[in-house]
């Protein structure tokens, strides 16, 4: 079959598409976005973790047919125009929080997705908003640092902007 | 400038400054980027025109003949292009493995294990190779499981392997069992009877897996010449092309490997799992070919972490002096032999933990079973000892009446100690200091749901968000523990890494290119190797390039040892680097200044410097033209191995301590455990990169907060059959699960090591446990022997 839906705020078509295939599958191997990444296939991981029409899935558990004529934002979709990285994304390269990296993709669209709702998250928020992303080489506490770093990065440069 | 001609003249000098991003600096990771914008290419995310999806079919049952195998109909099967079982295998070399080759490449007349590699598919779709192998008919006969060490050496019991020929068999008093270390030192008997109080205890570690996110994947091209190009996750590139290569029948020359992203380790990827499979595919199907496992496929894929029984006496004085020390350690190592030896060495001669302890008599044995095969995982057969010594030295300090960091400090090991080995620890081993640290730590604050926010807050509390509790019934306990590791390949392996550093002028600027075949699997090896390179050559510009078999080999990424062996190498090489370039600078700049012959000459801030400071040439001028390259093999001073009878020798390279101090909260009406601080205080000799060595810290912290209260692999004592291979089942720690870590480092130099710098990774894995299993004890007032903790065990139901 062929589905078309919108990823990251570009027109999207898959064809060929088996009735079985997962959204995740034709993420990365038909759409050549791997960024989202397969670690369990039962969405207990969330290292595929995407939004669909902006709530947090995990993609590995979206049959691919029932994205059509949605809106898909992947981990590729926080990265800017020409490429800068998004505040939440520098903020996890700069407090640490990057190992291995497999499960970061996952968790940098649960934290922004987290931070547009809450953007003054509490450290039980922000365990609460990410205990469905499981990581095994950092111990989180650097992940939770980097939350709490891209929410004031963010709150600063509001600040700055305000008159 | 040219060189010939005209008498060079040395041209923009200032004052040499401190190249940034050098070592002791939390310079951030260069692969960071990539990672956290998706584009990092991980093993799984390889891709090919034209490539197939390979699949491995597994036994479904632990120990069986095999009668027949039918793969006509999966061959016949629309999409798929070659179906293998072990009958088509190319050369006689049929078997690998890292110590002992007894693994087959694939199951022949007999599976030994439930989820065996029994035959492979490719095709041009992962569901049609999956339904494909599923058409594959396999007939076998069911033969009696051996699960434990009562039914391996039974009398009469069936041999897991029938016909064994390795080396470590003559030592042992059954076939069943893979390897046996006993160490005995001084005279444990005699120093019993001067003991005034005596504990024994039995203790049970569970099978923990070492679950690292990225599964196994690998995409191997077939090339013109007859060989193959293999991309995969691994741990060491060149002990995969030592076992892979003679299995195809190819010299090593003809099978390049190059390292793919890897997705954490651990352990896990130190033997081969796809990479024979996905040659022997690719070369008969002529086509590249892909294997990614799933979740499931990977708990089969990988050894795990060796399940232990073990069992311990020791003895103390009224004055909390230890007199002696007695244990027997069983590890199950499955049904194929990976590591055990090595993993049996380190289990027994690091049995006695951080301690003076002059009379031992210790036996470590692993077992040949039909569980599913152990073998290496962060912290490598010193975990399950930790586990069971600092229970027992909580048993004593009760028994005493003292408090158990006290009674620990009086009888910690220090620099001079002597090990049960023979071996005098000849670094600082500050274990008192350590404990010091952590308890002297203020506690967090009780019953913090209440305080945070003002209002009730689940989440601090046990079973969090499953709101199970308001804090009526729970209690709170403190405990600690300390353990010691090993650093490096032990008992007289040549333990070796390679590099290859390259100096040149790039567009006007000095340059460095760094090649080494070290596996980066996430712990930060690439970030260390250019700071490394940048503090030797003074060089702000350095390039890593990948890792493949076109250097030579790095040595595995495990045991602690990549900072270690690869970081020397590096500055080893750059050393030598060093002396060629200012061989270079002292050629055409030499009758500049008298300082080029007399004064110990630096590179820095791209210029090189006296020791005084004064810059002599810019690197530009000086390699203008010419280019430094070497390629140098480091060593750690040499091991022995250990006496198979009295278990005396030199065999560890250096150690490594760490302390924990664990504060938890139980549930005791559902027996649940929220962890609500894990302090760590670890001596790490130097810290070259402070950021990376705390993320190491706490990411081994939380593995052993894991096994102590969750994981576990559990197999069927009946059919030995795996009943959790799923992130569903096999638990692993949440950010709900896990509390702050604060980390405490100390940077006490070890004077034999490059820079001073200890092992980082495997120490925080070992007390982690004991330290969450003594805390729990302490609430509950319950014995608690065996981890993970469950539930039931904190309730009596």
């Amino acid at each position: 079959m062929r589905v078309n839906f919108t990823v990251n705020g570009r027109p999207q078509e898959a064809d060929d598409v088996w009735e079985g295939e997962s959204l995740l599958y034709v993420l990365r191997e038909r759409l050549g976005l791997p960024g989202s990444k397969n670690a369990c296939e039962q969405g207990e991981c969330g290292s595929c973790t995407v939004r669909l029409d902006g709530v947090l899935v995990c993609s590995c558990l979206v049959a691919a047919g029932q994205a059509e004529g949605r809106q898909v934002d992947t981990v590729e979709g926080l990265t800017g125009e020409n490429g800068e990285l998004g505040t939440l994304q520098q903020a996890f390269v700069d407090a640490g929080a990057v190992q291995c990296g497999f499960c970061t993709p996952g968790l940098l669209v649960a934290a922004d997705e987290l931070l547009e709702r809450n953007p003054e998250p509490s450290d039980g928020d922000i365990r609460e908003a990410l205990s469905g992303n499981l990581c095994r080489c950092t111990g989180y506490e650097k992940i939770l640092d980097a939350v709490r770093l891209a929410a004031a990065r963010a709150e600063a440069a509001e600040e700055a902007v305000r008159p | 400038m040219t060189t010939s001609g005209i008498t060079p003249t040395p041209t923009g000098l200032t004052q040499g400054a401190a190249t940034k991003g050098g070592i002791g600096e939390s310079t951030l990771r260069p692969d960071g980027v990539l990672k956290v914008t998706g584009e990092f290419a991980y093993a799984s995310d390889l891709w090919h025109e034209d490539m197939l999806w390979g699949y491995t079919l597994r036994s479904t049952v632990a120990h069986a003949t095999i009668v027949s195998i039918d793969t006509a109909e999966a061959l016949a099967t629309s999409g798929v292009y070659a179906v293998l079982t072990y009958d088509d295998l190319p050369t006689e070399v049929r078997h690998y493995g890292l110590e002992i080759q007894d693994t087959p490449v694939l199951a022949h007349g007999k599976v030994r294990h439930h989820g065996e590699p029994v035959a492979l598919v490719a095709a041009d779709h992962p569901e049609t190779a999956r339904r494909a192998a599923a058409k594959i008919r396999i007939v076998y006969e069911e033969l009696p499981v051996i699960t434990d060490e009562a039914s391996a050496t039974a009398p009469g019991a069936v041999l897991v392997h029938e016909h064994r020929d390795d080396h470590h068999f003559p030592h042992v008093t059954h076939p069943n069992i893979l390897h046996r270390q006993p160490i005995v030192r001084g005279d444990a008997e005699a120093a019993a009877r001067r003991a005034d109080v005596i504990v024994t205890g039995s203790y049970v570690f569970g099978m923990q897996d070492q679950a690292f996110l990225g599964p196994e994947s690998g995409l191997a091209v077939p090339a013109e010449d007859g060989g193959v190009d293999l991309y995969v996750a691994t741990q060491w590139l060149h002990a995969d092309l030592r076992q892979i290569a003679p299995v195809l029948g190819l010299p090593e020359s003809k099978v390049r490997m190059t390292l793919s992203g890897v997705g954490g380790a651990f352990g896990g990827r130190e033997d081969l799992s796809m990479q024979i499979h996905g040659c022997l595919l690719a070369l008969r199907t002529g086509k590249p070919v892909k294997i990614v496992y799933n979740r499931f496929e990977s708990f089969f894929g990988h050894v795990h972490r060796h399940p232990a029984r073990l069992w311990y006496e020791h003895g103390a004085t009224k004055d909390g002096k230890l007199t002696h020390m007695k244990c027997r350690i069983v590890l199950d190592g499955g049904a194929y032999a990976s590591s055990s030896p090595a993993v049996v060495g380190n289990a027994a001669s690091l049995s006695a933990g951080p301690y003076v302890i002059d009379d031992v008599d210790i036996e470590a044995l692993a077992l040949y079973t039909n569980n599913p095969p152990c073998g290496a995982m962060r912290g490598f057969g010193a975990v399950q000892a930790c586990f069971a010594y600092e229970a027992q030295m909580d048993k004593l300090a009760a028994r005493l009446g003292l408090d158990p960091v006290e009674f620990r400090q009086r009888n910690a090991m220090e620099q001079g100690t002597i090990m049960p080995t023979g071996q005098p620890v000849d670094s600082p081993a500050p274990v008192a200091e350590l404990l010091r640290r952590v308890k002297s730590r203020p506690l967090p604050p009780e019953r913090q749901w209440e305080v945070a926010g003002g209002a009730s807050d689940v989440r601090a509390l046990p079973g969090g968000l499953s709101n199970t509790t308001h804090g009526e019934g729970v209690v709170r306990g403190v405990g600690y523990a300390v353990g010691i590791k090993n650093v490096g390949f032990s008992e007289g392996f040549d333990d070796y890494s390679t590099a290859r550093v390259r100096m040149e002028v790039v567009g006007g600027e000095p340059v460095v290119t760094v090649h080494t075949a070290m596996a980066e699997v996430g712990q930060g090896g690439i970030t260390v190797q250019a700071q490394i390179a940048r503090s030797e050559l003074g060089v702000a510009q350095v390039t890593i390039q990948p890792a493949d078999t076109r250097v030579g080999s790095a040595g595995s990424t495990s045991a602690s040892r990549q900072t270690y062996m690869t970081g020397g190498a590096v500055k080893n090489t750059c050393e030598a680097v060093r002396e060629q370039v200012l061989e270079i600078g002292r050629r055409k700049f030499g009758t500049y200044h008298p300082a080029w012959a007399t004064a110990e000459l630096l590179l820095e801030g791209g210029k090189v410097v006296t020791d005084g400071g004064e810059a002599l040439a810019a690197l530009a001028d000086v390699l203008e033209g010419e280019a430094v390259d070497l390629e140098l093999e480091f060593r750690h001073r040499p091991t022995q191995a250990f006496d198979l009878r009295t278990g005396q020798g030199n065999g560890h390279v250096q150690y490594s301590f760490a302390a924990h101090r664990a504060v938890v909260e139980v549930d005791t009406e559902l027996g649940l455990v929220k962890v609500v601080e894990l302090a760590c205080a670890q001596d790490v000799g130097k810290a070259l990169n402070p950021l990376s060595v705390i993320g190491q810290i706490q990411g081994g912290t939380t593995q052993g907060l894991g096994v102590a209260v969750m994981e576990e692999i559990v197999v069927d004592p009946r059919t030995a059959k795996v009943r959790n291979p799923s992130f569903t089942d096999y638990l692993i720690p949440t950010i709900l699960d896990t509390p702050d870590i604060p980390v405490d480092v100390l940077e006490l130099a070890d004077s034999h090591a490059p820079y001073g710098l200890r092992g980082v990774g495997e120490a925080p894995t070992l007390s982690s446990t004991p330290a969450v299993l003594a805390a729990i004890r302490q609430a509950t007032g319950l014995e608690l022997n065996r981890t993970p903790v469950r539930p039931e065990h904190l309730t009596g139901s």
